[in-house]
């Protein structure tokens, strides 16, 4: 990882970007090879076949084990899509707030509403998890539908400008429209453990029955088709490996897109630092959300460490590394006003 | 390859071995630089009505201070009844901002914003001249009435920044090349900034110390 700390918060921006583009082109590349790496073997196998006389012989030229795959992903990455962000929310026992009472209800609504505009998007409907623990999370799969809950832990321990920068990078995820990629990754993910499960107990069924291997053929058959079996038990850890990388990308970069809403990159570092001191073990949200929110609710030591094997599966970035750059981003801004 | 004629062809740079190339290939640059047009357009369209929007967004900000300000004088006038020229300033500062917005489009951006800047200043000065009358602070309508102004103020100016980094990025974008040379063709002109001309918005209020003893 080369952090600079000399990015501005638009270089930062950009850097994010980039960077979890090619994670996200990782993750597909490896779940077509996974989908398509066993039909690419048995295509191998069974093309030069040479049919014994009389008899036909099986040609596999289309890819059904990518196919089965690719819809078992997009039936299960639909289903969330189209209801996720409503469950979570409800999952969480988190009220609506419609009819602001108190001075701090207002106080959150309103604030809502200026990211909302700074965002250049659609006001969100607006939560409260009544929860000591401060926290906050985003879910909605479009942007014009956006369900934000913010912990009364949360209400309680900062002040408006850190309330402020908390809610942007909310508005962040929402604006980069993270919850449907990671909606989709997960999709992407379930359908692979989904479809290793289903393999795993038809391969031991047919154990007993006919086996026909040994022909002898093709060493390039043997080696396309070891690595791909290798893939599939590998599969589980490394897509989680890769889901958390995205994962932790995105909170850089709703990091640096709170830095542009608000203009104000030290709020959220005083945030963060508050949150973290502030820290109580939470019931009500789960691992479902957990990337959304703005610190990891679960409270894993990962977070707290900076190496480089605590952090790999870990949904948030270090906090220092975080603060770092935010701090960074504050000085570069008041280099250029100071002026 | 027939070779045997090689010795007489001129050392052509590009040889057409296969004659359907000298077609195919002009197609796939033809159709390559027609998507690239038509997306720097449409790149230029979108930009050009998200400027516009955003600069929609801030005539509704401004529209919604102007509705608060009434309510604010109301409720701290008869506390205030020392402070006459401070209220005075915003009334007068409200009503020419009220009269400037009535042609708000992006070419007088900067009649608007000069008015906009006055009451920004005074309203400023008003909510520093609360702040020196603690019994007047905690009265609780005042208290969410200041919340309120300051809320109000900070959709103003994120509205505002909201239109400033789209049109930046609409300018910027119809003057870089490639993309400048679509720019003719998508009607792109240069939005106007929201800038803070004023030396007095970005001054620290004064606050004046009269309290009638």
């Amino acid at each position: 990882m080369t952090s600079k700390p000399t990015l501005n918060l638009f270089e930062q921006q950009a850097a994010n970007r980039r960077k979890t583009w090619w994670l996200v082109a990782g993750f597909l590349l490896f779940f077509l090879w996974l989908g398509l790496g066993g039909d690419l073997a048995l295509w191998l196998a069974t093309k030069d076949m040479v049919a014994p006389a009389g008899e036909a012989v099986y040609r596999h030229s289309f890819p059904w084990g990518g196919t089965v795959l690719g819809l078992a992903a997009f039936f299960l990455t639909m289903d969330v899509l189209r209801n996720g962000g409503r469950r979570v929310v409800k999952q969480v026992g988190a009220e609506p707030l419609i009819n602001p009472q108190t001075d701090q209800e207002r106080q959150l609504l309103n604030v809502v509403e200026e990211m909302s505009i700074a965002a250049g998007l659609p006001m969100p409907t607006v939560y409260v998890v009544p929860e000591a623990d401060p926290n906050a999370f985003v879910t909605g799969t479009k942007p014009g539908e956006a369900h934000l809950a913010v912990t009364t832990g949360l209400l309680e321990v900062l002040n408006r400008d850190e309330l402020q920068a908390v809610v942007a990078h909310e508005m962040g995820h929402v604006k980069n429209e993270d919850t449907r990629l990671m909606t989709i990754i997960a999709g992407l993910g379930g359908a692979i453990l989904l479809v290793r499960d289903l393999m795993i107990r038809t391969t031991f069924h047919r154990r007993g029955g006919s086996r026909r291997e040994g022909k002898g053929g093709n060493p390039l058959v043997v080696i396309v088709l070891v690595v791909w079996v290798l893939s599939w038990i590998l599969a589980p850890v490394i897509i989680r490996l890769m889901a958390m990388a995205v994962s932790r990308g995105r909170e850089y970069l709703a990091d640096a897109m709170a830095a542009q809403f608000t203009r104000n990159p030290a709020a959220l570092a005083d945030a963060l630092a508050k949150i973290e001191s502030h820290h109580a073990p939470t019931t009500s949200i789960s691992n479902g959300v957990a990337h959304l929110c703005i610190v990891d609710p679960t409270g894993r030591i990962a977070n707290e460490r900076q190496g480089r094997w605590s952090d790999i599966f870990a949904t948030h970035p270090p906090m220092a590394i975080r603060v770092s750059r935010l701090r960074a981003m504050a000085f570069q801004a008041s280099k250029r006003d100071g002026s | 390859m027939g070779g045997d004629a090689d010795w007489r062809r001129p050392p052509y740079l590009f040889t057409v071995p296969h004659p359907e190339n000298a077609v195919i290939v002009p197609a796939i640059i033809l159709v390559v630089v027609g998507v690239w047009l038509m997306s720097a357009y449409n790149g230029l369209i979108a930009l050009r009505n998200q400027a516009a929007n955003a600069l929609k967004q801030i005539d509704v900000q401004l529209k919604r201070r102007h509705d608060l300000i009434p309510n604010l004088i109301s409720s701290v006038q008869a506390a205030m009844d020392f402070e006459k020229d401070t209220l005075q300033a915003v009334i007068a500062a409200r009503n020419s901002a009220i009269q400037a917005s009535a042609g708000f489009d992006p070419q007088h951006v900067k009649q608007v914003a000069a008015a906009e800047t006055q009451l920004t200043g005074a309203l400023g000065k008003f909510m520093a001249v609360v702040e020196a009358y603690p019994d007047l602070k905690a009265t609780a309508n005042v208290k969410s009435l200041q919340e309120e102004l300051s809320s109000t103020e900070n959709k103003v100016g994120f509205a505002r920044q909201l239109y400033n980094d789209t049109a930046t990025l609409y300018n910027t974008k119809q003057q870089q090349f490639p993309t400048n040379l679509v720019a003719g063709m998508a009607g792109a002109s240069i939005a106007e900034l929201w800038e803070i001309e004023d030396a007095a918005e970005r001054a620290v209020p004064k606050v004046e110390f009269r309290r009638g003893a």
